[in-house]
């Protein structure tokens, strides 16, 4: 039996098939190894980030400081890879704690003051747009031949498409995400906020620590999505991946998870990313649409998503008045 | 007070303060093994509150805990639980997107290495509710099933978290009899266990059928202790009010009714209320008797148009007219002071004047605003008339006590000068003393010719002031009562004609 | 105490703008200084007035639509569209009356939009308005094809740039629009109606008022006002600027009600705190211009102004503070009790 709660993944499933269906229909070049690693490649820093939003819209929250964390991450380390003789993987681990330090402070502000996320995350998009920029208003290019090393780790299909090591860590990401979200009690936590966070304290469940767990999660998650753009650009720059944040929600919420908490999967965020950069990839191939079409379309797929869930909510209530008499006749 | 053993929880001295109010007053609680106390107490009383500082929701602001001879401090549900104080409150607190082996886990689910056993906590979650009497598939989310189990999931999941005292906060509220019964046998076979239990509730049955003792709170402070098999309903509601009750309510009920004034014909809407038609006349007073869910309260919302019914015509004073939402009903006239005071009634946040002259000022649109001058005669008219107490005008209504926001409620709509008045529960959670208040007015109201329908689970009151009464059953109006065949026994009757009772499995 | 319930409303707020003024004119002593030179008055309060005219005209609609319980975040792309528009509009060769006139029908569209999805749809406001805040400066490049559109269509221009009677056109237009509705809402019943939908909507809805109009309308309210500041945006810089026109507006227009102390669930507010909070922003912005701050700063000092703003109305926190305040004078004083004296 297919569960209503499947139904928006089953969708976005659909949707995205259909989608890369009718893409290499027109452009059958499209169904080429090529075009899916770079498919994968091009999007890796917005899929990390995006596993971290997924936690944080389940939960019933929002996070729009992620953009600014992944900027801050970059020119963070390519300020001191330029300036210190540290080596990239102690800065790697130098700005997660950071990041993840970052996320879980907003956690706490927004559970001890009690707050919404909205705003707190907002001040957060300030304070971490604003330090990128007081770290260096300038465009700092790392050079540094671990990252040469790191850039050059692919694997190759026969076709010459290039898997690279940034996809690689966003589908690790995203298995490991799926895992915690479904198979652990942190994700169960998770759910039960995004349910309802008064029945979820009454149950007992750890509502601050939570929280401030999952606010730490996607801090952590925009740092490494840093790191991974760091990778993909070679540079770090405090006007970078600004509005991010929008494209991971977007994602998250293409993917099937309602945007009010409570219902999605991991794994639909995935396909999200994957559909928001077909649409891409097409506007590229076409070469007569211009990119503001990617904005219209996602708007409009969003638009799509959200009345899906909200007519799923609909069914739902009408289902559950029928099924009042469970008792009595069964 | 009876001290044989330890006992179980001794709470002493807990205090708790809001801002602007002190909501619990140097409060104690003895519970021994093996006991059910009735903890009870007038809306606002301090019971939930007093839960909330013993279960750590709050923070009691002083006060000891003694649990089992041990000094104990909870800090949260999760630390309570962990100690054994386990709680189902009102409303069922369960998460509808998880399933329900998920909600009788959660927190503490077998687990294999750092992940959930799903499946071993599936076939535990389906032993254990088959110990309750349910036989359902653990692994659907909770949403698809009605109330009643989710109720019995929440009772399920706190006996196997308390090992020591059990909290039901009105957990009777939305359950028929024979959910009643079968919780009640749960109980008492916890009770067996040595669990000491405190069972609140506004039904003094319940309390004389099923409990040893009650502590009764009045205002955040203990007034009182006993021994139920020792003292009469009638001495626990003395200690609930502070002042003996005055004998049975009664309304001045006058025989003369008027023309009909509003004629409903076939009126329904399906999956919620069969089609029913229904003339009230000027004067009259046309009670809705029926179980919980009989739709009694399904009846008053179609009428007034707060749902859309999708069948069925009104005829006011002859003529038809169309009520399809709120705004039409009050542009005609109606007036309805809903069931669930706090979602439907009051804005909280403003004050009691804005409350009153609300409907007035929706029907009469934004742009004829009411003058401060007038709005102030209406407010202070109806404090007065309706004898509202409180501090002054601008205080937030959400700070009244439940009787006195009736009463505003009931202002608001007089304000309107209705000709139908709907009134859903129009006493329910509220204080002996208003409750006698508002049926007096029900009785005056129909005396200056005012058509009002009462939909009312308290058959006497109905008995009291009802010219007719309709009695509903499963969505449907099953027979009419006129006259002096208006008694609580009929009443039962019809309500218990055919009707059938198959338990829980 | 006898201050009027109005002014003890926004004396916080007054007190802020104060003390950031001050800090203003510490940092810079003749900031107060207004000269009057080539029919223009010019000084540095003329130019938080004048800079600060898209946030406030922003706030105000955002003000209606957060005492609703809502929030809009497309107002910022709205800006841009309406922009668009207007530009569009006198490119083409059509007056500039007409051009604005588009642009407002424009916005109000938009608003009408947001408005449908929150009011009858019954999609939560932030997830309703999130489509056109994603979808809306697509749109508007639609509108200018992608370019940055320029005009030199005086009548348009003079909306931004231009002045009457020497004071700066953008400042006459949120002045007097700002006050317009502050007043339209208190001397008609609106304001109640808006604060009782926003505290409880379905209370209100029994009560026979018409909320889904109601919301429908405070969502073109705000669009409408979006639109205002789009125009103004445009004809400030003579060009329509799909990506950047109104970015991020969106959060100062929010951020200006919350420091109008209005609360972020709904219920009471007040337009004349949000202006207020409007020209906090704006004169904080101006102590870091003039202070010769790196601008970098300013978002810092943004960040740190949201979290004292959020430490001073958290619930909690002023739990906090009455326990302190209950505990501290000699415990026992008779202690009155609000909750028994109403009970009684």
């Amino acid at each position: 039996m297919i569960r209503s709660t499947h139904l928006p993944l089953i969708v976005t499933l659909l949707t995205f098939v259909l989608a890369y269906a009718l893409c290499a229909s027109q452009y059958p070049t499209m169904l080429s190894w090529r075009v899916v690693a770079n498919l994968l490649t091009d999007n890796a820093f917005l899929g990390i980030v995006a596993v971290g939003m997924t936690f944080v819209i389940l939960s019933g929250g929002i996070d729009l400081s992620v953009g600014s964390v992944i900027a801050f991450t970059g020119v963070f380390l390519a300020v001191i890879l330029r300036d210190t003789s540290l080596h990239p993987l102690t800065a790697f681990a130098l700005v997660l704690v950071i990041t993840t330090a970052f996320g879980a402070a907003m956690g706490a502000t927004i559970h001890y003051l009690d707050m919404p996320a909205f705003i707190v995350t907002l001040a957060g998009m300030f304070l971490a747009r604003g330090a990128a920029y007081v770290l260096s208003t300038d465009s700092v290019s790392i050079t540094h031949e671990f990252y040469d090393v790191l850039q050059s780790m692919y694997w190759k299909t026969a076709s010459g498409g290039r898997f690279r090591l940034i996809g690689f860590v966003m589908v690790l990401t995203f298995i490991v995400g799926a895992l915690v979200a479904h198979r652990t009690r942190f994700g169960q936590n998770v759910y039960a906020l995004g349910g309802g966070a008064g029945a979820a304290r009454l149950m007992g469940v750890p509502v601050a620590s939570t929280t401030i767990g999952i606010y730490a999660v996607s801090g952590g998650l925009a740092g490494l999505s840093g790191i991974v753009f760091s990778l993909y650009t070679s540079a770090g720059y405090s006007l970078a991946t600004v509005g991010v944040e929008l494209d991971a929600i977007a994602a998250v919420v293409i993917g099937g998870t309602l945007l009010t908490g409570g219902y999605g999967f991991v794994a639909g965020s995935f396909f999200g990313i994957l559909i928001m950069g077909l649409i891409q990839t097409y506007i590229v191939f076409d070469g007569t649409l211009s990119s503001w079409w990617t904005k219209i379309v996602i708007g409009g797929l969003l638009f799509a998503f959200i009345l899906l869930q909200k007519g799923l909510t609909w069914a739902s209530t009408a289902r559950k008045k029928a099924a009042t008499g469970f008792i009595a006749q069964s | 007070m009876t001290n044989d053993s330890l006992p179980m929880l001794h709470a002493t001295g807990i205090s708790k303060f809001f801002p602007g109010t002190i909501a619990l007053d140097d409060v104690d609680l003895t519970l021994h093994r093996g006991e059910i106390h009735a903890l009870l107490g007038e809306n606002g009383a301090g019971k939930s509150t007093l839960i909330k500082c013993l279960t750590g929701v709050y923070r009691r602001d002083g006060g000891a805990i003694m649990l089992d001879g041990q000094t104990v401090d909870p800090t949260s549900t999760n630390h309570s639980q962990s100690l054994g104080i386990g709680t189902v409150y009102q409303e069922v607190n369960l998460l509808p997107n998880l399933t329900v082996a998920e909600n009788l886990y959660l927190g503490r689910q077998p687990m294999r290495g750092p992940f959930v056993a799903r499946r071993a906590m599936n076939e535990a979650a389906r032993t254990s509710l088959k110990g309750f009497g349910i036989d359902i598939d653990p692994a659907q989310p909770l949403s698809t099933y009605s109330v009643a189990v989710q109720q019995v999931v929440a009772i399920a999941r706190a006996v196997e978290m308390s090992g020591k005292v059990l909290i039901l906060d009105e957990p009777t509220a939305s359950l028929d009899l024979d959910e009643v019964k079968l919780l009640f046998s749960v109980i008492r076979q916890l009770k067996s266990r040595g669990i000491a239990i405190v069972f609140i509730t506004h039904f003094l049955d319940q309390v004389f059928d099923l409990c040893d003792r009650a502590t009764v709170l009045r205002n955040g402070q203990v007034v009182g202790s006993r021994v139920l098999k020792d003292v009469s309903q009638r001495d626990i509601v003395t200690l609930m009010l502070g002042r003996q009750l005055d004998t049975a309510p009664s309304a001045a009920k006058s025989a003369a009714v008027g023309a009909p004034l509003l004629q409903i014909e076939s009126l329904g809407k399906s999956g919620m209320l069969d089609p029913f038609s229904l003339t009230i006349r000027k004067g009259e007073v046309v009670g809705l008797a029926g179980l919980l869910g009989s739709g009694r309260t399904e009846t008053s919302k179609l009428v007034f148009g707060a749902v859309r019914a999708d069948s069925g015509t009104m005829k006011l004073n002859g003529k038809d007219i169309s009520v399809t939402s709120p705004r039409d009903a009050v542009a005609h006239g109606f007036a309805l002071c809903p069931e669930d005071r706090k979602t439907e009634g009051i804005i909280g946040d403003l004050s009691v004047r804005d409350n009153i002259v609300l409907a007035l000022q929706a029907r009469q649109g934004w742009l004829r605003p009411i003058p401060r001058r007038k709005v102030d005669e209406i407010a202070e008219h109806y404090v007065r008339t309706l004898d509202i107490r409180l501090a002054n005008l601008d205080v937030p209504i959400r700070l009244l006590s439940g009787g006195n926001q009736q009463k505003a409620l009931l202002a608001r709509w007089l304000a309107t000068d209705p000709d139908v008045l709907i009134l859903d529960e129009p006493t329910r959670g509220i204080d002996i003393g208003a409750h006698a208040e508002i049926i007096a007015l029900i009785g005056r109201l129909q005396q200056d010719g005012m058509a009002l329908l009462v939909a009312s689970s308290e058959m006497e009151e109905l008995v009291a002031y009802a010219n007719r009464v309709i009695v509903l059953r499963d969505r449907k109006q099953v027979g009419e009562l006129v006259g002096a065949d208006i008694t609580s026994v009929n009443i039962i009757k019809a309500i218990a004609a055919e009707t059938r009772h198959e338990a829980l499995q | 105490m006898t201050r009027s319930p109005f002014l003890k409303r926004i004396t916080p707020q007054l007190i802020i703008l104060a003390i950031v003024l001050l800090l203003n004119v510490l940092v810079l002593p003749d900031f107060f200084t207004v000269k009057f030179q080539n029919g223009r008055l010019f000084g540095n309060i003329i130019d938080v007035l004048n800079r600060g005219a898209p946030t406030a005209l922003l706030c105000v609609g955002m003000t209606l639509v957060i005492a609703t319980k809502g929030i809009d975040l497309s107002v910022g792309a709205v800006m841009a569209i309406a922009g668009a528009t207007a530009a569009s509009l006198v490119v083409e060769g059509q007056h500039w009356t007409t051009a604005v006139m588009g642009a407002l029908a424009v916005g109000a569209l938009c608003g009408a939009w947001n408005g449908i999805l929150v009011a009858f749809l019954r999609i939560q406001p932030i997830v309703a308005t999130l489509v056109l805040m994603v979808a809306g400066r697509g749109i508007a490049q639609l509108i200018t094809e992608g370019t940055i559109l320029t005009f030199l269509d005086q009548g348009l221009i003079h909306l931004g740039a231009g002045t009457v009677l020497g004071i700066p056109t953008p400042i006459l237009i949120w002045l007097s629009l700002g006050s317009f509705a502050a007043f339209l809402v208190r001397r008609t019943a609106l304001g109640l109606l808006i604060e009782s939908i926003g505290i409880n909507e379905a209370s209100s809805r029994l009560a026979g008022i018409n909320s889904r109009v109601l919301l429908l309308c405070v969502y073109v309210v705000s669009g409408i006002g979006a639109a205002v500041a789009g125009v103004i945006v445009t004809a400030d810089i003579q060009g329509a600027d799909a990506n950047n026109a109104g970015l991020w507006l969106e959060l100062d227009a929010i951020l200006a009600v919350v420091i109008g102390g209005n609360s972020l669930l709904g219920g009471k507010f007040s337009i004349v705190a949000s202006l207020l909070g409007a020209m906090i922003i704006q004169s904080v912005n101006s102590v870091i211009l003039l202070s010769g701050m790196p601008p970098e700063f300013n978002l810092v000092i943004k960040a740190l102004l949201i979290l004292a703003i959020l430490v001073i109305q958290s619930p909690k926190v002023s739990h906090i503070i009455y326990i302190l305040r209950a505990s501290t004078p000699p415990a026992k004083v008779d202690r009155p009790n609000p909750a028994k004296e109403l009970k009684r």
